[in-house]
């Protein structure tokens, strides 16, 4: 503790659960972004992270919800968001949000995607895996061209209502920070835009990640041409994210309010390691600086000409200092905003725990538990490219087709 | 009765005790007074009960529609004795540590160099050390500080279930029973008057001690300051006495710049204190 603060400043209200919820709900909106790029704007190379993004956005949502649960002195009450909302309250909305989103938007979208699939894959089988299929085609079966047209457009329009639900949903979980008056650290108008873009970031390098590394599992050739762009949309949303926050920075300096001595002492002693090294060193100029010289962006094959197997790593290392640094974003907005008091007298502490609900092991366990999802999802609707089912038309009420069946 | 026998001295022990009860009546009826809760009192005095707030029985029940309530602090005559953190504690089971405050007392020393020092040593409950000061002490006071009852509250605002609200008498609320402890409230309350109870793990807050207040008590607070530097009373009745203090005050309200309008009104209040 240095300075003044107030008696009741002296627990930090939000810890590393809360850190752990805005990093999830970003990869969600992120990985999610990247598949309507493939979808919507189709980009043909990265149409091999499209059904992966996909579930990852699932697997990443379905465990979002966990920490702020955990997180909750009652969370036996927790329904009562839903139940009794206080429609002026912007956290009210969070049941909403996230509900639309999982069935409105996630839930649908695989579902039409992966329908014809789920019909092919369980055709003529037996067992527990095929029967789990035929119930998540929920019954509708018909293969016909004009299904299959009805499932692709279907699709297509949920996707484009997904990308401004998957704005909504970061960009409200940025809301929720933006909007508190009483924290000069979070209070700003360019929050939930921040929130949005540093979550585009961690989702297109999430998905490097996941697609290398399932590639590899997989002993599949690595698309090289996928990776490229996925390098390159990597670059030109850390250059957005990097100039808003810039943008926010500069703002902050410029007008120099009452908060700016705490918050400039905050900075430079208790943010020195999350902030200026985590976020903006690691996570930000040197993926910028390398995904710049290497990335096929205005020139066709970057300006290094780094040899395949070594360009693909490099992609890896600087989406996990990504990760890294937008993990530290995180922490230095929930934790940066409870560091200093509100009477702008004084600085406190936090220290993590090991243990406890609040601990390193519970976060932990609770970021990699949307991995854990991952692979069952994977191993029920399996998104591999090759593992696609290939439907021809198919006149209704016809024979069977034979069709690739999952790997 | 065998021995009623006339004591030494010839007083028998009918007439001491008489004696006694005769002598003493004074003190006990003022005693007496002192716990009668909606004891009339002189409507312009500090510790005067809220306007026509009935307690007895018999009596209307209480129309919180017919109240609006508010506080004065006159900065000038807190003396810092933390009776008021004290007596808050007590009174409404606040957690004994020195993290767990509805209302504190900070201390502002100004120095030579203008800047401030503010501490706020277990709220003020245990005094206040002797302050240092390396160049020199140009002045210090005393600022009680408590929830603001804000007419604009940003704590009920952000609530997500409502389980914090205003009450149509000006006092803001929570409702223990309802709240989910996501400490929303926490984060939005600029005054830092909010916090988490550690048993009942819920959010918890100054409530002017409605359960006195709806009795025709004023909070335990003002009871027991010494000084009067704390007025209870009504914000809008012109015989209030917190009217009056307001009449006789530059009034000032704490970070008047973020519009929550708050009910805890100060007088003589220094720039410093934020």
């Amino acid at each position: 503790m240095q300075g003044y603060i107030y008696p009741n400043e002296f627990e930090l209200q939000w810890s590393l659960l809360i850190v752990v919820y805005p990093y999830l709900t970003g990869l969600v909106a992120g990985a999610f972004i990247l598949a309507s790029l493939a979808r919507v704007f189709n980009v043909k190379e990265v149409q091999p992270t499209y059904r992966l993004s996909l579930l990852t956005a699932l697997a990443f949502l379905i465990a979002a919800p966990l920490p702020l649960l955990g997180h909750l002195g009652h969370p036996e009450r927790a329904y009562e968001i839903l139940m009794t909302p206080n429609t002026r309250s912007a956290m009210a909305m969070f049941g909403f949000v996230y509900l639309w989103y999982l069935m409105m938007v996630l839930l649908l979208e695989i579902w039409f995607d992966y329908r014809k699939d789920l019909v092919v894959w369980a055709r003529g089988k037996t067992g527990f895996l095929a029967s789990f299929r035929r119930l998540l085609t929920l019954g509708v079966t018909d293969l016909s061209e004009e299904a299959l047209r009805f499932d692709r457009r279907a699709g297509k329009l949920i996707t484009i209502i997904g990308i401004p639900s998957a704005f909504l949903l970061h960009g409200y979980v940025g809301f929720i920070f933006g909007s508190i008056k009483a924290n000069p650290w979070w209070s700003s108008v360019l929050m939930p835009v921040v929130f949005l873009f540093s979550a585009i970031v961690s989702g297109i390098a999430l998905m490097l990640v996941i697609y290398f590394f399932s590639t590899m599992l997989r002993s599949r050739p690595v698309d090289m041409a996928c990776m490229d762009k996925l390098g390159a949309f990597l670059l030109y949303a850390l250059i957005v994210d990097f100039s808003l926050e810039m943008l926010d920075f500069t703002q902050r300096l410029y007008e120099a309010e009452e908060s700016i001595s705490i918050l400039g002492q905050m900075l430079s002693s208790r943010l020195v390691l999350s902030l200026i090294i985590l976020q903006v060193l690691i996570g930000t100029i040197v993926p910028l600086v390398t995904l710049f010289l290497v990335a096929p962006t205005v020139r066709k094959r970057g300006f290094l000409k780094v040899p395949d197997e070594f360009r693909r790593l490099l992609y890896f290392v600087v989406a996990v200092f990504i990760q890294i640094g937008i993990f530290s974003t995180r922490w230095n907005v929930v934790i940066g905003g409870q560091l200093f008091s509100k009477s702008l007298r004084g600085l406190t502490t936090f220290k993590v725990g090991l243990l406890g609900i609040e601990g390193i092991l519970v976060a932990g366990a609770i970021m990699l538990l949307p991995l854990v999802i991952l692979y069952i999802l994977v191993k029920v609707v399996p998104p591999w490219p090759d593992a696609e089912a290939l439907v021809e038309s198919e006149p209704t009420g016809a024979d069977p087709v034979p069709a690739v069946q999952p790997s | 009765m065998a021995d009623e026998r006339p004591t030494p001295g010839g007083i028998d022990r009918r007439a001491f005790v008489g004696a006694c009860v005769a002598a003493a009546a004074p003190l006990v009826l003022s005693a007496a007074q002192q716990a009668a809760p909606a004891a009339p009192a002189a409507p312009d005095t500090a510790h005067a009960a809220p306007d026509s707030a009935q307690g007895a029985t018999g009596t209307p029940r209480y129309d919180p529609r017919t109240h609006y309530y508010g506080m004065g602090v006159d900065v000038s005559k807190c003396i810092g004795c933390g009776q008021c953190a004290a007596a808050c504690k007590a009174e409404n089971n606040v957690p004994l540590d020195p993290h767990h405050f509805r209302t504190w007392v900070e201390r502002y020393v100004i120095h030579e160099n203008a800047e401030a020092t503010v501490d706020s040593p277990n709220g003020g409950i245990d005094g206040f050390p002797a302050p240092v000061a390396e160049g020199g002490v140009v002045r210090s006071f005393f600022v009680p500080k408590l929830c603001n009852h804000c007419a604009n509250p940003p704590c009920v605002q952000v609530c997500p279930v409502g389980a914090t609200f205003s009450t149509e008498d000006g006092v803001v609320l929570v409702d223990e029973s309802y709240c989910i402890g996501c400490r929303y409230c926490i984060q939005a309350c600029p005054y830092g008057a909010r916090f988490l109870h550690p048993v009942s793990h819920t959010a918890q807050k100054c409530t002017f001690c409605y359960h006195r207040v709806v009795q025709g008590m004023v909070p335990a607070c003002v009871e027991v300051c010494p000084t009067g530097a704390r007025v209870f009373g009504e914000v809008h009745r012109p015989s209030s006495p917190l009217t009056r203090f307001r009449r006789f005050n530059a009034i000032q309200v704490l970070k008047p710049h973020l519009n929550t309008e708050p009910k805890v009104f100060y007088a003589n209040l220094d720039g410093q204190v934020r």
